[in-house]
């Protein structure tokens, strides 16, 4: 041990904060990959119990008697993982194989902007919204790819809902957005939980609620989940995009990128709008206490707040015909944004809420 | 030193990316790598420091118009042997429009590096300087006219574009989504109350 210790020593300063970096990006990957491997057992529990049914019981950690079904998504990743992976005849090979890397390179990268406790974020750069933005809108390549190169009808229909879908609804995202901008006066995510702070009645998703419903409406919509889940439409196109895709490519392409942006968007929603890592008891406990203190935990409680809301919402409601979705991204939620934008400016202009506090 | 490298890598990904654009025989190939270039050409922006103008160029160009884009050459039936055919004839222009372009690279290269220093890369900017804020700063006094004008002229082209895509039809069926959902239960169907059949 002291001689490790030693040996961290005698890096160079640059070198040791090159490997923390390392070590530290690492574990946030690992973190959002256990979340997701959990995330899809959460998804089968809860919608099997809303059903009344059990959901996973069978496979155990180990074949211990405790935690019945809690092995379940390690269990299904190395089944997929040991599963051939069948390339088509017709299909454009490395295009086919790109696509899967394309969904989840982005899915993961838009991490490493994400505040998770006041003084824990991988990279603190200017522009955080902007850049997650950015990368968000990137994922459709990956299924538009993985759609066309399949050279199959359904998975071309499947790649052309989708791709319409989610550029339809970044554009009311991107305007929600706007709001929470307007009202945090910076694109830095850390800047924008901090303008929140001072207790629950800061958060911006009292004044901003209006958007903080479209947001995450506009969220299950770009990550293609049901009610909005056309692009994949098992009953009306086999299963879209990914039909032709088996094995590791199908777990690399449908379930880790659409559950890691699930989450994104179910940690975005409580920085933008819930004060993040923020307690809600601040300023009405004594500033000491435990549960006033700003932490992760807090932020943890909030994200399975809306994690479990994207379960229920499936779990509750019928699929959308392809052109109300259509209505509803184009004519309603952007119509409503653009007018929230306007009452926030008149707030502004009189100096309510949050800029009253600028 | 670490950016130098960085830019000479990502300054051949952009070189072979173009001339992906150019060559590759199947077009959407070539889109692909229209958007790799895209990519690539905002890393560079990276480096250069400007943060903002970056990734917007991914957002805009890469996240929207390159979707539309791809989507629009998949949907197309090209043939690519008619194409190939037109090369020919076509070559002359685009030895032309070349050889323009490249003269023109060579003049910002060349002749006006004589004023300035374009080794040394961008000055290093002060700690706390926001690329977002000054770029806001400057396009929101000074520029204030030119960028509404901008803006109003790309809402005519997109008024343009619907109106002289849009026609109704006669006998086109659509959904009045309004009337679809202020339907009542009392509209649609009726409630019988009907007597059990006895038993005789």
């Amino acid at each position: 041990m002291s001689s490790l210790l030693a040996f961290w020593q005698q890096l160079s300063p640059d070198l040791r904060g090159f490997i923390v970096m390392a070590v530290e990006i690492v574990g946030v990957m690992l973190a959002v990959i256990i979340s997701v491997a959990m995330l899809t057992l959460a998804e089968r529990k809860v919608i099997g119990w809303m059903q009344v049914r059990f959901g996973p019981n069978q496979i155990r950690i180990f074949g211990l008697p405790v935690l019945k079904g809690w092995a379940q998504p390690f269990a299904d990743v190395i089944k997929l993982l040991m599963k051939e992976v069948i390339v088509p005849a017709n299909a454009d090979k490395v295009v086919f194989l790109i696509a899967p890397l394309v969904a989840l390179v982005p899915a993961l990268s838009t991490w490493a902007v994400i505040p998770f406790s006041p003084d824990f974020v991988l990279a603190d750069i200017d522009a955080g919204l902007l850049y997650i933005l950015a990368l968000t809108s990137l994922g459709v390549y990956g299924v538009i790819l993985a759609g066309w190169a399949s050279n199959s009808k359904y998975a071309l229909l499947g790649a052309m809902r989708s791709a319409a879908q989610i550029v339809a609804y970044e554009i009311a995202m991107g305007f929600a957005l706007v709001g929470v901008l307007m009202a945090a006066g910076s694109l830095n995510l850390t800047d924008v939980v901090r303008s929140q702070a001072g207790g629950i009645t800061h958060w911006h998703g009292l004044v901003l609620f209006p958007l903080m419903v479209i947001y995450f409406i506009a969220g299950i919509a770009e990550t293609n989940r049901a009610p909005f889940d056309v692009a994949e439409g098992e009953s009306e196109i086999a299963s879209g995009f990914h039909v032709e895709y088996s094995g590791a490519t199908f777990a690399t392409l449908f379930a880790l990128p659409e559950y890691a942006n699930m989450i994104l968007v179910a940690t975005l929603a409580p920085l933008l709008f819930l004060g993040g890592w923020l307690s809600p008891f601040e300023g009405l406990l004594p500033a000491d206490s435990l549960l006033a203190q700003p932490s992760f935990l807090w932020l943890f409680v909030k994200i399975l707040w809306f994690l479990f809301c994207f379960l229920w919402i499936r779990a509750t409601f019928p699929r959308y015909r392809y052109d109300q979705i259509m209505r509803l991204g184009w004519k309603v939620f952007i119509p409503l944004t653009l007018v929230w934008i306007g009452v926030e400016c008149v707030l502004a202009w009189y100096h309510v809420g949050p800029w009253g506090r600028m | 030193m670490l950016t130098t490298i960085l830019f000479y890598v990502y300054a051949a990904i952009l070189i072979g990316a173009a001339l992906g654009v150019v060559l590759a025989r199947n077009p959407v190939r070539s889109a692909l790598f229209l958007v790799l270039a895209f990519f690539t050409s905002a890393v560079l922006w990276l480096l250069l420091e400007a943060e903002f103008l970056g990734i917007v160029l991914v957002l805009v160009y890469v996240g929207a118009v390159m979707v539309l884009f791809l989507f629009v050459v998949m949907m197309l039936d090209i043939n690519v042997a008619e194409l190939r055919a037109g090369f020919t004839r076509y070559a002359p222009l685009g030895a032309v429009v070349a050889a323009l372009m490249v003269a023109e690279i060579a003049y910002v290269v060349w002749v006006r590096h004589l004023g300035f220093d374009l080794g040394g890369g961008a000055p290093p900017l002060p700690a706390g300087y926001s690329n977002t804020k000054s770029l806001g700063a400057v396009l929101y006094t000074d520029y204030a006219l030119p960028f509404q004008l901008a803006a109003v002229v790309l809402l005519i082209a997109i008024v343009a574009a619907i109106a002289l895509t849009m026609r109704h039809r006669t006998g086109y069926k659509q959904q009045d989504v309004a009337g679809q959902v202020a339907v009542r239960k009392a509209d649609r169907i009726r409630i019988v109350q009907v007597e059990p059949e006895k038993r005789p």
